[in-house]
Order: C-alpha cells, then sequence, then structure tokens
C-alpha cells in the first residue's frame, strides 16, 4: 500500500539534513521539502562574513546543486508557505487551501530577525541579515556607501562590523549590554572583543541603546537614549532571531520559547518531529531544555529526527558547538560554559590565539577558543567523553591537552 | 579550470572540472561527491571535507596550515596525506588532482 509522505517544513540547514539523513538510513518513500524562500538551500553563516564583501559568488552557498535532489529523490517545493496544520487530519495545508496528508511531519522552521521598535525602525536604509534577500541588499548597498551604524553586539553585529571595516567604512556600533555576544561568551572575553574591535577603528557604544532614528537629506540620523545623534549611510540590525513557532502553537503543540520536543525529537503528536532553531529540546549533555541558535544543532539535531522517525533510534547527547569569525580572531566555542563558576586562561592574551576554559565545581563547562583549534577540538573530545580535566590542567600550556582528550572516556 | 579526481567513499571515481578559484570541496559539492559533507560550509571548523592525497600529487598540493592541522585532529583516520579539502585552492597547477575522500560520518 502506497503510504503517505514524510513532509518537512522548512528548507534550511536542519530541513535539508533531515532529507539527506532520512535517505542514507535508508528511507525509500516519498518524500518533499518545503520551503518558502525562492532559493535552493543555502548556507546562512557566510552572509554575514565573507558574502558582505561582494566576492562570493552566490552560486557558492547552496548545500546541494539540484542535481543532489533530483538524486536522491527529494521532492523539493520552494517558494511554498505552510499556512497550518491538521494533525488530525495530518495535512500541512498551504496558502491558497491546498493540503497535503502526511506519514510523518518534521518542523524545521527555523527562526526570523527579531525587528528593531523604535521610532524610525521602518525608515529605508535599515538592514537585517537573514534570508539571502536581506544579505543580497546589504551587501549592494555596502559597496556604496561609507558610514554604517549596528544596532547589537551579537554575533551578527559583530560580524558585519568586521565586514564593513574590511571594506574600510566608518562603523559605529551600539549595544545594550555592557557584554558584546553577552549570551554566549563570558564577560572576559567580551571585554577582549570589545578592545579588539575598537583597535580595528570600530566606535563602539556599551550599555547603550538607540531610542530614535530619523532620515535627514540622505543621511540617517540615531538618537541615543543619553540624547547623543550619530550619523550614519545606513544601519544594519542584528537583535536576536525569533523561533518560528507559529505553525506548532495554533496546532496546539506543545511550545516554550521553541517547539518543545525530546531527546529523540518529539513534539507532543507524535507523528510530528522537529529539529533546529525552532526547538526547546532536551540535551543529554546539558542535561536540560535548551533553544540553540547554530549550524550544529540544525546538523544534529536533524540526525537524530532522522533517526527516530521510523523507529527507536539514538537520543541528542552531542556536545554544542558554535564558531565566528571576526577581523583575524576565529573564535570557536565548545560546550556551554555560561555557567561557570571559574575559568582559566590557556595561553597568552592576545588576538594571535588564547582560550578560556570554563569549569563549574571543578567540572569542565566548555570552552571559547581564538585561533586555537586543537584546544577546541580538544575541549570538544573531552566533553564527549566525559574525560576528566582539572583547570590547573587545562590552564598549563604544558599539559598535554591533546593527549588528554584522547584517552578512551 | 582544472580536472580533479574524486575517488568516493564507495570507491568509485569522478572525473570533474572545477572552476579555478573554488575549493577541491566545493568542487566535491558541485558535483555530488559521496562522502563530502562539508558541514561548517569550508570555515576549517569541523572537518568533514577531509580526504587523502593521492602521493603524488602530494608536493603540489602542499602541506596542511596550522590552523587547518589542528582541525584535522578532528577527523576520523587521519593519516600523513590528509587534508581538509576545504582549504585547498584549485588552480590550473591542480589539472588531474587525485583526491580520495575519507570517511566522514560528521
Amino acid at each position: 500500500m502506497q503510504k503517505n509522505p514524510l513532509v518537512v517544513v522548512g528548507a534550511g540547514q536542519a530541513g535539508l539534513q533531515v532529507c539527506d539523513s532520512v535517505r542514507k538510513g535508508g528511507y525509500d518513500g516519498h518524500l518533499v521539502l518545503i520551503g518558502e524562500e525562492s532559493s535552493l538551500p543555502y548556507q546562512r553563516p557566510p552572509l554575514s562574513k565573507k558574502y558582505l564583501t561582494g566576492t562570493v559568488d552566490e552560486q557558492r552557498l547552496t548545500f546541494r546543486p539540484v542535481s543532489f535532489y533530483e538524486k536522491n529523490q527529494i521532492e523539493l517545493r520552494l517558494n511554498e508557505r505552510i499556512e497550518a496544520l491538521d494533525c488530525i487530519k495530518h495535512n500541512v495545508i498551504f496558502a491558497g487551501g491546498k493540503t497535503l496528508n502526511y506519514e510523518k511531519l518534521v518542523l524545521t522552521t527555523g527562526s526570523r530577525v527579531r525587528p528593531l521598535r523604535c521610532d524610525g525602525a521602518d525608515l529605508p536604509g535599515v538592514f537585517y541579515i537573514r534570508t539571502l534577500t536581506d544579505a543580497r541588499a546589504l551587501c549592494q548597498r555596502l559597496a556604496k556607501v561609507d558610514r554604517v551604524a549596528v544596532i547589537g553586539g551579537g554575533f551578527i553585529g559583530l560580524e558585519a562590523a568586521a565586514m564593513a571595516r574590511e571594506l574600510q567604512k566608518t562603523v559605529v556600533l551600539f549595544e545594550t549590554t555592557e557584554h558584546l555576544m553577552g549570551r554566549a561568551v563570558s564577560a572576559f572575553l567580551s571585554d577582549f572583543y570589545a578592545e579588539l574591535h575598537r583597535e580595528h577603528g570600530v566606535e563602539l557604544h556599551l550599555g547603550c541603546s538607540v531610542n530614535r532614528i530619523r532620515r535627514q537629506k540622505n543621511e540617517l540620523v540615531l538618537e541615543t537614549e543619553t540624547g547623543t545623534e550619530h550619523r550614519a549611510d545606513i544601519l544594519v540590525v542584528g537583535i536576536g532571531v525569533i523561533p518560528n513557532v507559529e505553525l506548532a502553537e495554533n496546532a496546539e503543540l506543545e511550545c516554550r520559547d521553541g517547539i518543545l520536543v525530546d531527546e529523540y525529537g518529539r513534539t507532543s503528536d507524535p507523528d510530528i518531529f522537529s529539529a533546529g532553531d525552532c526547538t526547546m529540546h532536551y540535551n543529554g549533555f546539558l542535561g536540560r531544555e535548551v533553544r540553540l541558535e547554530s549550524v550544529q544543532n540544525a546538523v544534529d539535531q536533524a540526525k537524530i529526527v532522522a533517526g527516530n522517525l521510523f523507529q527507536k533510534g539514538a537520543s541528542y547527547t552531542a556536545v554544542p558547538w558554535f564558531w565566528s569569525d571576526q577581523y583575524d580572531a576565529k573564535l570557536q566555542i565548545a560546550g556551554l560554559g555560561m555557567s561557570h563558576d571559574e575559568f582559566v586562561v590557556r595561553g597568552e592574551v592576545k588576538e594571535e590565539g588564547f582560550s578560556l576554559f570554563y569549569f563549574r565545581k571543578g567540572i569542565l563547562l566548555g570552552a571559547d577558543s581564538i585561533n586555537r583549534p586543537a584546544d577546541h577540538m580538544a575541549c570538544r573530545k573531552i566533553l564527549e567523553n566525559r574525560i576528566d580535566i582539572r583547570p590547573s590542567e587545562a590552564g598549563d600550556l604544558n599539559f598535554d591537552l591533546r593527549k588528554r582528550s584522547k584517552i578512551a572516556g | 579550470m582544472a580536472k580533479i579526481v574524486y575517488v568516493d567513499v564507495n570507491g568509485e571515481r569522478h572525473d570533474c572540472d572545477v572552476a579555478n578559484g573554488l575549493s577541491v570541496m566545493e568542487g566535491a559539492i558541485q558535483n555530488d561527491i559521496d562522502g563530502i559533507l562539508a558541514i561548517c560550509g569550508g570555515s576549517c571548523a569541523c572537518s568533514t571535507c577531509h580526504s587523502y592525497i593521492d602521493e603524488n600529487w602530494l608536493e603540489r598540493v602542499g602541506r596542511p596550515g596550522d590552523i587547518e592541522d589542528d582541525t584535522l585532529e578532528l577527523a576520523q583516520d587521519r593519516q600523513e596525506n590528509s587534508r581538509l579539502t576545504c582549504q585547498i585552492e584549485v588552480t590550473d597547477e591542480l589539472d588531474g588532482l587525485v583526491v580520495v575522500v575519507a570517511q566522514n560520518d560528521g
């Protein structure tokens, strides 16, 4: 009997990975991948990095060429938006009313940018970086202007600032908290990055909010809460993302700042799974629920979902990791070190490279490494295999970290 | 443009034309070579584009740089002739290069 298809809603990193993994796992049924963007599924990380310099051909951003979808019989439906789910009838409902019946459904709807909300936030000259369309518009404009303002001191804002400086633009950046990348790295590292950006010529305003934006002739005027004014040609906003949970919420699936899934990627509906940016998920490594915004999570969680769709598969225990390129400082984050009660420095604190290893009650939580991939990889392995390591060892350059990371857990 | 010969994880040989300036990894992706995953998109932050360089080409391709060398630590079954293909730029000089894709379960 012909079964209904496996339907994946959201054609980004996680959605594509589900399809790829499920085919590799031997699923030979009908497979449909639906996305609301019109481009072939593509990588987002370069959009806030090299792509902005205008030197990267868009084709290089696509994950896989069309032949990949044909070869693997993945029915790709682009430029199509799913408006609602009918969990009882097992239907996804397209804008316009058409329905598609599913055997199993995977929601990989990702996230969308948090919009700036202040007077003038809708003015022309304000750019976000999430989709290829966004990035393309910014890239074209960036090439023609001199002064760039950035609101948001997270990864997106900082990467954009670094790229703008590479293009010799004047850059001013506003961050409402005192700490750059404050959700992801320690205050120590935030301070290091603040200095790094200032050394590279960024005018940085920490603990500063922009209250109003207006257009004056051909420029934007940003007014801060303290009344100071700053002029720029364009504004780039990077103030976070919001998980796309609406489809799930409206279908009464359990959500909590993300579509709630267990360690197998299952939602509160037995035939619906979810993976990636849009999920609030239980992570076995962390021992708690978390919502992660990263390529690693999208990929690893999607693989777990693929393994659990039609049989009992592995649970999600992957060690989180992340990277960010700003100037010549290649930052790599292993684990989640934010709840540390102590940290040690491995190496000398300078742009050329060093690492911070974070501990809580003497147990390693994670590490932030700048230009030290060996430290980063060692940390990942140590975390994965639950290998013992002491703060004094992590902070001692004479201690063979690589050797320790190779011990069987 | 250079001809790059990819031997995929199934042992199948693929002769591909890859434009100069692309990485050997990108050439693999564009030609659907099985086994190259490139999870980090070529930022030298994972190891899933790991391949073995045919020994006749080792000298011409060169050795990994420091960062790549460290990142290769994460690769399964690293050998003397291991390289991360996202770090090898295709040029006319590499015309005929043979790479054997490693086991990259990712």
